[in-house]
Protein backbone atom coordinates (compact mmCIF):
# COMPACT_ATOMS: atom_id res chain seq x y z
CA UNK A 1 0.00 0.00 0.00
CA UNK A 2 1.00 4.12 -0.59
CA UNK A 3 1.69 6.06 1.38
CA UNK A 4 0.36 9.43 1.80
CA UNK A 5 3.02 12.27 2.40
CA UNK A 6 2.46 12.39 6.13
CA UNK A 7 3.11 8.58 6.27
CA UNK A 8 6.13 9.24 4.12
CA UNK A 9 7.68 12.62 5.82
CA UNK A 10 7.07 11.28 9.83
CA UNK A 11 8.21 7.64 8.86
CA UNK A 12 11.88 9.41 7.62
CA UNK A 13 12.09 11.11 10.72
CA UNK A 14 10.78 8.03 13.08
CA UNK A 15 13.35 5.92 11.15
CA UNK A 16 10.75 3.46 10.29
CA UNK A 17 7.75 2.68 8.49
CA UNK A 18 4.66 4.27 9.39
CA UNK A 19 0.95 4.11 8.56
CA UNK A 20 -1.98 6.36 9.96
CA UNK A 21 -2.95 5.55 13.07
CA UNK A 22 0.77 4.74 14.56
CA UNK A 23 2.04 6.72 17.57
CA UNK A 24 5.79 7.18 17.18
CA UNK A 25 8.67 9.88 18.53
CA UNK A 26 10.12 11.91 15.49
CA UNK A 27 12.76 14.26 15.23
CA UNK A 28 12.08 17.53 14.18
CA UNK A 29 13.32 19.82 11.73
CA UNK A 30 12.31 23.14 12.46
CA UNK A 31 11.01 24.25 16.01
CA UNK A 32 9.11 28.16 16.46
CA UNK A 33 7.51 29.97 19.09
CA UNK A 34 6.22 33.39 19.25
CA UNK A 35 5.42 35.93 22.02
CA UNK A 36 1.71 34.44 23.17
CA UNK A 37 3.10 30.98 23.63
CA UNK A 38 7.12 31.93 23.80
CA UNK A 39 7.37 32.75 26.98
CA UNK A 40 5.40 29.97 28.54
CA UNK A 41 7.56 27.93 26.64
CA UNK A 42 11.15 29.23 28.49
CA UNK A 43 9.53 29.19 31.63
CA UNK A 44 8.59 25.43 31.40
CA UNK A 45 12.81 24.45 30.15
CA UNK A 46 13.79 26.93 33.15
CA UNK A 47 11.44 24.63 35.91
CA UNK A 48 13.43 21.58 34.81
CA UNK A 49 16.71 22.89 34.11
CA UNK A 50 16.61 21.94 30.18
CA UNK A 51 17.74 25.97 29.21
CA UNK A 52 19.27 23.91 25.72
CA UNK A 53 18.28 23.79 21.95
CA UNK A 54 19.39 20.51 19.81
CA UNK A 55 19.46 22.51 16.62
CA UNK A 56 19.75 26.80 17.20
CA UNK A 57 19.91 27.20 13.84
CA UNK A 58 16.48 26.09 13.25
CA UNK A 59 14.70 27.07 16.47
CA UNK A 60 13.12 30.74 15.84
CA UNK A 61 11.47 32.22 18.19
CA UNK A 62 9.20 35.07 16.81
CA UNK A 63 8.09 38.33 18.08
CA UNK A 64 4.95 39.30 15.95
CA UNK A 65 1.76 39.06 18.40
CA UNK A 66 1.82 42.31 19.89
CA UNK A 67 5.20 44.01 17.99
CA UNK A 68 6.03 46.54 18.62
CA UNK A 69 4.56 46.08 22.58
CA UNK A 70 1.90 47.70 23.85
CA UNK A 71 1.83 46.73 27.02
CA UNK A 72 4.89 46.60 29.51
CA UNK A 73 3.58 43.13 30.40
CA UNK A 74 4.26 42.33 27.42
CA UNK A 75 7.73 43.95 26.98
CA UNK A 76 8.74 41.86 29.92
CA UNK A 77 7.53 39.10 28.39
CA UNK A 78 9.65 40.03 25.29
CA UNK A 79 12.67 39.96 27.37
CA UNK A 80 12.01 36.11 28.45
CA UNK A 81 12.55 35.22 24.50
CA UNK A 82 15.87 38.00 24.02
CA UNK A 83 17.38 35.95 26.80
CA UNK A 84 16.74 32.56 26.13
CA UNK A 85 17.87 33.39 22.44
CA UNK A 86 21.03 34.35 24.21
CA UNK A 87 21.83 31.93 25.97
CA UNK A 88 21.19 28.77 23.82
CA UNK A 89 22.02 30.71 20.29
CA UNK A 90 18.76 30.19 18.86
CA UNK A 91 17.32 32.47 16.46
CA UNK A 92 15.42 35.50 17.20
CA UNK A 93 12.73 37.40 14.78
CA UNK A 94 12.19 40.98 16.47
CA UNK A 95 9.99 43.81 16.02
CA UNK A 96 9.05 44.31 12.88
CA UNK A 97 10.53 40.94 10.85
CA UNK A 98 7.24 39.77 10.29
CA UNK A 99 4.51 37.11 11.03
CA UNK A 100 5.83 33.97 12.36
CA UNK A 101 4.39 31.61 9.52
CA UNK A 102 5.38 34.48 6.30
CA UNK A 103 9.24 33.73 7.72
CA UNK A 104 9.29 30.24 8.52
CA UNK A 105 8.11 29.79 4.71
CA UNK A 106 10.31 32.43 3.55
CA UNK A 107 13.84 31.38 5.22
CA UNK A 108 13.35 28.39 7.55
CA UNK A 109 11.39 25.23 6.20
CA UNK A 110 11.94 23.27 3.43
CA UNK A 111 10.35 20.53 1.05
CA UNK A 112 10.53 17.09 3.65
CA UNK A 113 10.68 18.98 6.95
CA UNK A 114 8.75 18.13 10.03
CA UNK A 115 8.57 21.58 11.42
CA UNK A 116 6.79 21.96 15.36
CA UNK A 117 5.31 25.76 16.26
CA UNK A 118 3.80 27.15 19.54
CA UNK A 119 1.29 28.20 17.57
CA UNK A 120 -1.98 27.20 15.82
CA UNK A 121 -1.61 28.04 12.09
CA UNK A 122 1.90 26.70 11.89
CA UNK A 123 -0.04 24.13 9.61
CA UNK A 124 0.59 27.27 7.06
CA UNK A 125 4.12 25.43 6.09
CA UNK A 126 2.53 22.45 4.47
CA UNK A 127 2.17 24.28 1.49
CA UNK A 128 6.09 23.24 0.92
CA UNK A 129 5.57 19.30 1.57
CA UNK A 130 6.40 20.07 5.07
CA UNK A 131 4.92 18.08 7.82
CA UNK A 132 4.22 21.43 10.11
CA UNK A 133 1.85 21.31 12.82
CA UNK A 134 0.63 23.48 15.63
CA UNK A 135 1.17 22.40 19.29
CA UNK A 136 1.29 24.08 22.81
CA UNK A 137 4.18 25.63 24.72
CA UNK A 138 5.16 22.76 26.10
CA UNK A 139 5.23 20.20 23.71
CA UNK A 140 6.77 22.50 21.36
CA UNK A 141 9.71 23.54 24.59
CA UNK A 142 10.53 19.76 24.83
CA UNK A 143 10.59 19.58 21.14
CA UNK A 144 13.22 22.85 20.88
CA UNK A 145 15.73 21.42 23.44
CA UNK A 146 15.73 17.70 22.53
CA UNK A 147 15.46 17.86 18.91
CA UNK A 148 12.19 15.77 18.91
CA UNK A 149 8.13 15.09 19.56
CA UNK A 150 5.58 12.41 19.93
CA UNK A 151 3.23 12.54 17.08
CA UNK A 152 0.04 9.70 16.27
CA UNK A 153 0.48 8.94 12.45
CA UNK A 154 -2.93 11.30 10.95
CA UNK A 155 -5.45 9.89 8.50
CA UNK A 156 -4.98 11.88 5.11
CA UNK A 157 -8.45 13.85 3.52
CA UNK A 158 -8.05 14.29 -0.13
CA UNK A 159 -9.16 17.97 -1.27
CA UNK A 160 -9.39 17.50 -4.98
CA UNK A 161 -9.33 20.75 -6.53
CA UNK A 162 -10.27 21.18 -10.55
CA UNK A 163 -11.02 23.88 -12.55
CA UNK A 164 -10.70 27.64 -13.13
CA UNK A 165 -11.85 30.20 -10.65
CA UNK A 166 -13.83 32.67 -12.17
CA UNK A 167 -13.12 36.73 -11.90
CA UNK A 168 -13.17 37.64 -8.09
CA UNK A 169 -12.92 34.24 -6.76
CA UNK A 170 -9.37 33.15 -5.15
CA UNK A 171 -7.75 30.48 -2.91
CA UNK A 172 -9.45 32.25 0.04
CA UNK A 173 -13.20 31.92 -0.95
CA UNK A 174 -12.29 27.98 -1.77
CA UNK A 175 -10.72 27.35 1.15
CA UNK A 176 -13.73 29.10 3.46
CA UNK A 177 -16.21 26.91 0.77
CA UNK A 178 -13.79 24.02 2.03
CA UNK A 179 -14.00 24.96 6.09
CA UNK A 180 -17.95 25.63 5.47
CA UNK A 181 -18.59 21.62 3.89
CA UNK A 182 -16.32 19.69 6.07
CA UNK A 183 -17.28 22.04 9.58
CA UNK A 184 -14.72 23.64 11.94
CA UNK A 185 -14.17 19.52 13.39
CA UNK A 186 -14.76 17.70 10.24
CA UNK A 187 -11.23 17.03 10.19
CA UNK A 188 -9.79 17.05 13.99
CA UNK A 189 -6.80 14.80 14.21
CA UNK A 190 -6.31 14.58 10.36
CA UNK A 191 -4.25 15.57 7.52
CA UNK A 192 -5.54 17.94 4.46
CA UNK A 193 -3.59 17.05 1.08
CA UNK A 194 -4.78 19.63 -1.26
CA UNK A 195 -4.58 18.31 -4.61
CA UNK A 196 -5.40 18.85 -8.39
CA UNK A 197 -4.85 21.19 -11.59
CA UNK A 198 -6.52 24.01 -9.51
CA UNK A 199 -3.99 23.85 -6.80
CA UNK A 200 -1.02 22.54 -9.23
CA UNK A 201 -1.80 25.91 -10.93
CA UNK A 202 -1.62 27.66 -7.59
CA UNK A 203 1.44 30.33 -6.88
CA UNK A 204 3.31 29.78 -3.59
CA UNK A 205 1.51 32.27 -1.99
CA UNK A 206 -2.11 31.16 -2.83
CA UNK A 207 -1.16 27.54 -1.73
CA UNK A 208 -0.47 29.02 1.77
CA UNK A 209 -3.72 30.29 2.21
CA UNK A 210 -4.98 27.21 1.68
CA UNK A 211 -2.82 25.66 4.21
CA UNK A 212 -2.79 28.34 6.81
CA UNK A 213 -6.74 27.85 7.18
CA UNK A 214 -6.56 23.77 7.39
CA UNK A 215 -7.08 23.77 11.23
CA UNK A 216 -9.82 25.91 10.83
CA UNK A 217 -11.44 22.43 10.07
CA UNK A 218 -9.57 21.07 12.64
CA UNK A 219 -6.87 19.40 11.01
CA UNK A 220 -3.46 18.63 11.63
CA UNK A 221 -2.05 20.29 9.17
CA UNK A 222 -2.75 20.91 5.66
CA UNK A 223 -0.13 19.54 2.65
CA UNK A 224 0.44 20.33 -0.80
CA UNK A 225 3.06 18.05 -2.66
CA UNK A 226 6.12 20.29 -3.22
CA UNK A 227 6.82 20.47 -7.04
CA UNK A 228 8.47 22.67 -9.73
CA UNK A 229 6.35 25.70 -8.49
CA UNK A 230 7.75 24.99 -4.80
CA UNK A 231 10.85 24.80 -6.46
CA UNK A 232 11.09 27.73 -8.47
CA UNK A 233 9.27 29.79 -5.17
CA UNK A 234 12.84 28.39 -3.11
CA UNK A 235 14.97 29.74 -6.05
CA UNK A 236 13.97 32.96 -6.12
CA UNK A 237 14.30 33.13 -2.53
CA UNK A 238 17.92 31.94 -3.02
CA UNK A 239 17.22 28.39 -1.34
CA UNK A 240 16.97 26.41 -4.27
CA UNK A 241 19.41 23.88 -3.06
CA UNK A 242 16.81 22.85 0.00
CA UNK A 243 14.31 21.89 -2.81
CA UNK A 244 13.15 18.16 -3.27
CA UNK A 245 9.97 16.82 -4.65
CA UNK A 246 7.49 15.33 -2.12
CA UNK A 247 4.61 13.49 -2.99
CA UNK A 248 1.83 10.98 -1.84
CA UNK A 249 2.00 7.74 -3.87
CA UNK A 250 -0.18 6.95 -6.76
CA UNK A 251 -1.68 4.52 -4.19
CA UNK A 252 -1.75 6.29 -1.35
CA UNK A 253 -5.08 5.08 1.03
CA UNK A 254 -7.32 8.78 1.73
CA UNK A 255 -9.88 8.63 4.75
CA UNK A 256 -12.13 10.85 2.79
CA UNK A 257 -11.86 12.29 -0.40
CA UNK A 258 -13.58 15.63 -1.63
CA UNK A 259 -13.98 16.90 -5.32
CA UNK A 260 -14.65 20.75 -5.99
CA UNK A 261 -15.12 22.13 -8.89
CA UNK A 262 -13.34 25.64 -8.61
CA UNK A 263 -15.56 27.17 -11.86
CA UNK A 264 -18.36 26.53 -9.92
CA UNK A 265 -17.16 28.57 -7.01
CA UNK A 266 -18.37 32.30 -6.11
CA UNK A 267 -16.99 34.47 -3.75
CA UNK A 268 -17.68 33.70 -0.48
CA UNK A 269 -17.61 35.47 3.14
CA UNK A 270 -17.28 33.50 7.36
CA UNK A 271 -19.76 35.34 9.42
CA UNK A 272 -19.71 35.90 13.35
CA UNK A 273 -18.90 33.61 15.36
CA UNK A 274 -17.05 30.49 13.76
CA UNK A 275 -15.36 30.09 10.41
CA UNK A 276 -17.51 27.21 9.20
CA UNK A 277 -20.80 30.04 8.91
CA UNK A 278 -19.74 30.00 5.05
CA UNK A 279 -22.36 32.27 3.66
CA UNK A 280 -22.55 33.65 -0.30
CA UNK A 281 -22.46 37.54 -0.53
CA UNK A 282 -25.84 37.87 -1.76
CA UNK A 283 -27.32 36.74 2.60
CA UNK A 284 -24.71 39.79 3.47
CA UNK A 285 -24.74 42.19 1.16
CA UNK A 286 -24.65 45.97 2.18
CA UNK A 287 -24.07 45.03 5.96
CA UNK A 288 -22.45 47.87 7.53
CA UNK A 289 -18.68 47.65 8.11
CA UNK A 290 -16.56 49.87 10.74
CA UNK A 291 -13.49 48.27 9.73
CA UNK A 292 -11.66 46.40 6.74
CA UNK A 293 -8.33 44.59 8.11
CA UNK A 294 -5.97 43.50 5.17
CA UNK A 295 -2.79 41.22 6.43
CA UNK A 296 -1.97 38.15 8.25
CA UNK A 297 -0.47 35.01 7.60
CA UNK A 298 -3.30 33.80 5.95
CA UNK A 299 -3.78 36.95 2.88
CA UNK A 300 -0.77 39.49 3.88
CA UNK A 301 1.53 38.01 1.02
CA UNK A 302 2.33 40.44 -1.77
CA UNK A 303 -0.06 39.44 -4.31
CA UNK A 304 -2.77 40.07 -1.63
CA UNK A 305 -1.66 43.32 -0.88
CA UNK A 306 -1.69 43.72 -5.02
CA UNK A 307 -4.94 42.97 -5.50
CA UNK A 308 -6.30 45.21 -2.69
CA UNK A 309 -4.46 48.21 -4.12
CA UNK A 310 -5.92 47.61 -7.68
CA UNK A 311 -9.27 47.63 -6.00
CA UNK A 312 -8.15 50.95 -4.30
CA UNK A 313 -6.41 52.78 -6.67
CA UNK A 314 -7.32 56.10 -6.99
CA UNK A 315 -10.00 55.52 -4.82
CA UNK A 316 -11.07 56.71 -1.34
CA UNK A 317 -12.47 54.76 1.95
CA UNK A 318 -15.42 55.26 3.06
CA UNK A 319 -15.68 58.37 5.44
CA UNK A 320 -17.26 55.94 8.03
CA UNK A 321 -14.76 53.06 7.30
CA UNK A 322 -11.41 52.62 9.15
CA UNK A 323 -9.07 50.77 6.71
CA UNK A 324 -5.72 48.78 8.38
CA UNK A 325 -3.23 47.53 6.23
CA UNK A 326 -0.28 45.08 7.55
CA UNK A 327 2.07 43.10 5.25
CA UNK A 328 3.19 39.93 6.41
CA UNK A 329 6.92 40.20 6.30
CA UNK A 330 9.61 43.14 6.27
CA UNK A 331 10.30 41.28 2.84
CA UNK A 332 6.62 41.50 1.95
CA UNK A 333 6.64 45.21 2.50
CA UNK A 334 9.52 46.00 1.40
CA UNK A 335 8.45 44.52 -2.38
CA UNK A 336 5.02 46.16 -1.86
CA UNK A 337 6.84 49.41 -1.69
CA UNK A 338 8.87 48.97 -4.64
CA UNK A 339 6.02 48.23 -6.85
CA UNK A 340 3.89 51.20 -5.50
CA UNK A 341 1.20 49.27 -3.08
CA UNK A 342 2.07 50.90 -0.01
CA UNK A 343 1.64 54.20 -1.92
CA UNK A 344 -2.00 53.50 -3.65
CA UNK A 345 -3.04 52.15 -0.40
CA UNK A 346 -1.91 55.07 2.05
CA UNK A 347 -4.01 57.58 -0.29
CA UNK A 348 -6.69 55.56 -0.30
CA UNK A 349 -7.04 56.21 3.01
CA UNK A 350 -5.18 52.76 4.58
CA UNK A 351 -3.42 53.37 8.05
CA UNK A 352 0.03 51.02 7.26
CA UNK A 353 0.85 48.66 10.33
CA UNK A 354 4.40 47.38 11.12
CA UNK A 355 4.75 43.66 9.84
CA UNK A 356 3.26 41.17 12.08
CA UNK A 357 0.06 39.43 13.42
CA UNK A 358 -1.74 43.06 13.08
CA UNK A 359 -4.87 43.44 15.46
CA UNK A 360 -6.22 39.92 14.01
CA UNK A 361 -5.41 38.52 17.78
CA UNK A 362 -7.07 41.48 19.77
CA UNK A 363 -4.27 42.99 21.20
CA UNK A 364 -3.52 46.23 19.06
CA UNK A 365 -3.81 48.09 16.18
CA UNK A 366 -7.50 48.40 15.88
CA UNK A 367 -9.39 46.51 18.78
CA UNK A 368 -12.83 46.88 17.97
CA UNK A 369 -15.93 48.63 19.58
CA UNK A 370 -19.18 47.48 20.91
CA UNK A 371 -21.43 46.67 18.24
CA UNK A 372 -18.90 47.21 15.80
CA UNK A 373 -18.34 45.20 12.75
CA UNK A 374 -15.04 44.33 10.82
CA UNK A 375 -14.11 42.64 7.92
CA UNK A 376 -11.02 40.79 7.77
CA UNK A 377 -8.78 38.77 5.34
CA UNK A 378 -7.69 36.61 8.87
CA UNK A 379 -8.10 33.22 9.43
CA UNK A 380 -10.65 33.20 12.54
CA UNK A 381 -13.66 35.36 13.76
CA UNK A 382 -14.69 33.94 16.90
CA UNK A 383 -15.86 36.09 19.28
CA UNK A 384 -13.68 38.50 21.15
CA UNK A 385 -11.27 37.18 18.38
CA UNK A 386 -10.21 40.92 17.87
CA UNK A 387 -10.54 42.50 21.37
CA UNK A 388 -13.78 42.91 22.63
CA UNK A 389 -16.71 40.40 22.40
CA UNK A 390 -19.60 42.39 22.06
CA UNK A 391 -17.84 42.98 18.02
CA UNK A 392 -18.55 40.94 14.53
CA UNK A 393 -15.74 39.57 12.57
CA UNK A 394 -16.69 38.87 8.74
CA UNK A 395 -13.74 36.34 6.77
CA UNK A 396 -13.19 37.30 3.52
CA UNK A 397 -10.63 37.45 0.74
CA UNK A 398 -8.72 40.71 0.27
CA UNK A 399 -10.64 41.79 -3.19
CA UNK A 400 -13.93 41.56 -0.89
CA UNK A 401 -12.36 43.62 1.80
CA UNK A 402 -10.77 46.05 -0.26
CA UNK A 403 -14.27 46.24 -1.96
CA UNK A 404 -16.09 46.84 1.57
CA UNK A 405 -12.90 49.79 2.38
CA UNK A 406 -14.85 51.73 -0.64
CA UNK A 407 -18.20 51.09 -0.05
CA UNK A 408 -18.23 51.16 3.91
CA UNK A 409 -20.52 47.75 3.89
CA UNK A 410 -20.39 44.14 2.67
CA UNK A 411 -19.88 44.23 -1.63
CA UNK A 412 -19.35 41.95 -4.53
CA UNK A 413 -16.33 42.21 -5.15
CA UNK A 414 -16.95 41.68 -8.66
CA UNK A 415 -18.41 45.36 -8.72
CA UNK A 416 -15.34 46.72 -8.16
CA UNK A 417 -12.58 44.90 -9.80
CA UNK A 418 -11.88 46.38 -13.14
CA UNK B 1 -3.44 11.39 39.33
CA UNK B 2 -6.14 10.85 41.75
CA UNK B 3 -8.09 7.52 40.61
CA UNK B 4 -11.52 9.21 41.53
CA UNK B 5 -13.11 12.56 41.13
CA UNK B 6 -15.63 13.77 42.60
CA UNK B 7 -17.51 17.78 42.03
CA UNK B 8 -20.30 19.70 40.59
CA UNK B 9 -20.86 20.29 36.97
CA UNK B 10 -20.69 23.49 35.00
CA UNK B 11 -22.62 23.15 31.28
CA UNK B 12 -21.40 24.95 28.42
CA UNK B 13 -22.24 24.70 24.63
CA UNK B 14 -20.35 23.59 21.24
CA UNK B 15 -17.48 25.30 20.05
CA UNK B 16 -16.11 26.75 22.83
CA UNK B 17 -13.16 28.56 21.73
CA UNK B 18 -9.40 29.50 23.44
CA UNK B 19 -10.49 32.91 23.03
CA UNK B 20 -14.08 32.62 24.93
CA UNK B 21 -11.01 30.52 27.44
CA UNK B 22 -8.53 32.38 27.40
CA UNK B 23 -9.42 36.12 25.84
CA UNK B 24 -6.89 38.18 23.56
CA UNK B 25 -7.57 41.10 25.44
CA UNK B 26 -5.48 39.56 28.36
CA UNK B 27 -2.98 38.60 26.17
CA UNK B 28 -0.31 40.83 28.56
CA UNK B 29 -1.33 38.34 31.56
CA UNK B 30 0.03 35.47 29.58
CA UNK B 31 2.97 35.19 31.83
CA UNK B 32 0.64 35.91 35.04
CA UNK B 33 -1.11 32.64 34.79
CA UNK B 34 -2.92 32.94 38.36
CA UNK B 35 -4.26 36.68 37.74
CA UNK B 36 -4.71 35.40 33.91
CA UNK B 37 -7.60 32.21 35.30
CA UNK B 38 -9.25 35.09 37.16
CA UNK B 39 -10.81 35.53 33.40
CA UNK B 40 -11.41 31.85 33.03
CA UNK B 41 -14.17 31.11 30.54
CA UNK B 42 -15.37 34.93 30.92
CA UNK B 43 -16.00 35.66 27.29
CA UNK B 44 -18.26 32.25 27.08
CA UNK B 45 -20.08 32.79 30.90
CA UNK B 46 -19.00 36.05 32.49
CA UNK B 47 -19.76 34.65 36.26
CA UNK B 48 -18.12 31.52 35.67
CA UNK B 49 -14.95 32.62 37.25
CA UNK B 50 -16.74 33.55 40.50
CA UNK B 51 -18.65 30.98 41.01
CA UNK B 52 -16.48 27.76 39.93
CA UNK B 53 -15.75 26.17 43.27
CA UNK B 54 -12.24 23.34 43.75
CA UNK B 55 -13.01 19.74 42.64
CA UNK B 56 -16.08 21.34 39.74
CA UNK B 57 -15.98 20.06 36.24
CA UNK B 58 -16.42 21.78 33.17
CA UNK B 59 -19.12 20.07 30.78
CA UNK B 60 -19.63 20.85 27.08
CA UNK B 61 -20.76 19.59 24.01
CA UNK B 62 -18.15 19.28 20.42
CA UNK B 63 -15.03 20.56 19.50
CA UNK B 64 -14.25 21.88 23.04
CA UNK B 65 -10.98 24.17 22.78
CA UNK B 66 -11.27 25.16 18.90
CA UNK B 67 -8.42 28.15 17.76
CA UNK B 68 -5.16 28.89 18.90
CA UNK B 69 -2.05 26.54 20.46
CA UNK B 70 -1.86 28.64 23.62
CA UNK B 71 -1.81 26.00 26.41
CA UNK B 72 -2.81 28.99 28.98
CA UNK B 73 -6.20 27.77 27.95
CA UNK B 74 -6.45 24.52 29.92
CA UNK B 75 -3.63 25.39 32.14
CA UNK B 76 -6.14 28.12 33.05
CA UNK B 77 -9.09 25.95 33.60
CA UNK B 78 -6.91 23.77 36.19
CA UNK B 79 -5.60 26.87 38.11
CA UNK B 80 -9.10 27.13 38.31
CA UNK B 81 -9.38 24.22 40.31
CA UNK B 82 -11.39 22.60 37.42
CA UNK B 83 -11.12 18.84 38.22
CA UNK B 84 -11.33 17.34 34.47
CA UNK B 85 -13.38 18.79 31.22
CA UNK B 86 -15.78 16.49 29.90
CA UNK B 87 -17.07 16.98 26.18
CA UNK B 88 -18.48 14.99 23.04
CA UNK B 89 -15.12 16.27 21.23
CA UNK B 90 -12.15 18.21 21.66
CA UNK B 91 -9.98 20.45 19.28
CA UNK B 92 -6.59 18.62 18.88
CA UNK B 93 -3.87 21.14 20.00
CA UNK B 94 -6.47 21.67 23.56
CA UNK B 95 -6.34 17.87 24.04
CA UNK B 96 -3.15 17.59 23.42
CA UNK B 97 -1.87 20.63 25.67
CA UNK B 98 -4.67 19.26 28.36
CA UNK B 99 -3.09 16.31 28.84
CA UNK B 100 0.95 18.24 28.93
CA UNK B 101 -0.36 20.32 31.69
CA UNK B 102 -2.14 17.80 33.63
CA UNK B 103 -5.10 18.36 33.20
CA UNK B 104 -7.74 15.26 32.76
CA UNK B 105 -10.16 15.43 29.49
CA UNK B 106 -12.75 13.14 28.98
CA UNK B 107 -15.02 12.24 25.41
CA UNK B 108 -18.36 11.04 26.75
CA UNK B 109 -21.83 11.93 25.60
CA UNK B 110 -22.35 15.06 27.77
CA UNK B 111 -26.24 15.56 26.79
CA UNK B 112 -26.56 12.90 29.96
CA UNK B 113 -25.54 15.77 32.27
CA UNK B 114 -27.11 19.03 33.31
CA UNK B 115 -25.66 21.57 35.10
CA UNK B 116 -25.03 21.43 38.67
CA UNK B 117 -25.16 17.91 38.39
CA UNK B 118 -23.07 16.11 40.85
CA UNK B 119 -20.60 13.65 39.62
CA UNK B 120 -18.13 11.03 40.40
CA UNK B 121 -15.08 9.77 38.19
CA UNK B 122 -13.54 6.89 38.13
CA UNK B 123 -10.51 7.48 35.63
CA UNK B 124 -8.90 4.15 34.97
CA UNK B 125 -12.68 2.64 34.77
CA UNK B 126 -14.08 4.76 32.24
CA UNK B 127 -17.05 5.29 34.46
CA UNK B 128 -18.74 8.69 34.58
CA UNK B 129 -21.55 8.60 38.03
CA UNK B 130 -23.67 11.01 37.34
CA UNK B 131 -25.28 10.91 41.28
CA UNK B 132 -28.06 13.50 40.70
CA UNK B 133 -29.37 11.61 38.69
CA UNK B 134 -28.40 8.17 39.24
CA UNK B 135 -27.25 7.21 35.61
CA UNK B 136 -23.68 6.21 35.04
CA UNK B 137 -21.80 7.08 31.55
CA UNK B 138 -18.89 5.52 29.82
CA UNK B 139 -15.62 7.01 28.29
CA UNK B 140 -13.10 5.33 26.34
CA UNK B 141 -9.81 5.65 28.41
CA UNK B 142 -6.96 7.60 27.36
CA UNK B 143 -4.18 6.83 24.96
CA UNK B 144 -2.28 4.92 26.86
CA UNK B 145 0.83 7.15 26.05
CA UNK B 146 -1.36 10.29 27.37
CA UNK B 147 -1.91 8.14 30.52
CA UNK B 148 2.22 7.85 30.81
CA UNK B 149 2.39 11.73 30.77
CA UNK B 150 -0.71 12.28 32.85
CA UNK B 151 0.44 10.22 35.54
CA UNK B 152 4.30 11.82 35.76
CA UNK B 153 2.38 14.90 36.05
CA UNK B 154 2.66 16.20 32.56
CA UNK B 155 4.72 16.79 29.62
CA UNK B 156 7.25 18.56 31.67
CA UNK B 157 7.60 16.22 34.56
CA UNK B 158 7.85 13.59 32.48
CA UNK B 159 10.95 14.84 30.50
CA UNK B 160 12.37 15.72 33.92
CA UNK B 161 11.48 12.44 35.56
CA UNK B 162 13.14 10.01 32.28
CA UNK B 163 15.12 12.29 30.90
CA UNK B 164 13.55 11.61 27.61
CA UNK B 165 10.18 10.41 26.00
CA UNK B 166 9.24 7.08 27.41
CA UNK B 167 6.36 6.15 25.83
CA UNK B 168 6.42 2.49 25.95
CA UNK B 169 7.47 0.00 28.99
Amino acid sequence: MGKTISEKIIGEHAGKEVSAGDIVVANVDVTAVQDGTGPLAVQQLNKINLVQAANPKSTVLFIDHAAPSPHKDLSNAHGLLRDFAKKTGVVLSEVGEGVCHQRLVESYVKPGDILIGADSHTCTSGALGAFSTGMGSTDVAIGIALGKTWLRVPETFKINVTGQFQKGVYAKDLILYVIGQIGADGATYKALEFTGDTIKAMTMSERFTLSNMAVEAGAKTGLIEADDVTKQYLEELGRGDEFRYIQADEDAEYEKVFDIDASKLEPVISAPHTVDNVKSLNELMGTKVDQVFIGTCTNGRLDDLEIAASVLKGKQRHPDTRLIVTPASKQVYIQAMEKGYIQTLVEAGAAVMAPGCGPCVGVHQGILGDEEVCIATQNRNFKGRMGNPNSYIYLSSPATAAAAAITGKITDPREVLV
Amino acid sequence: MKEELNGNSWKFGDDISTDLIAPGRYFHLRTNLPELAKHVLEDADPEFPAKVKSGDFVVAGRNFGLGSSREHAPTIIKLAGVNAVLAKSFARIFYRNAINVGLPVLICDTDKIDEGDKLSIELSNGVIHNQTKGTEITFNPLPNVMIRILNDGGLASHIEKHGDFKLED
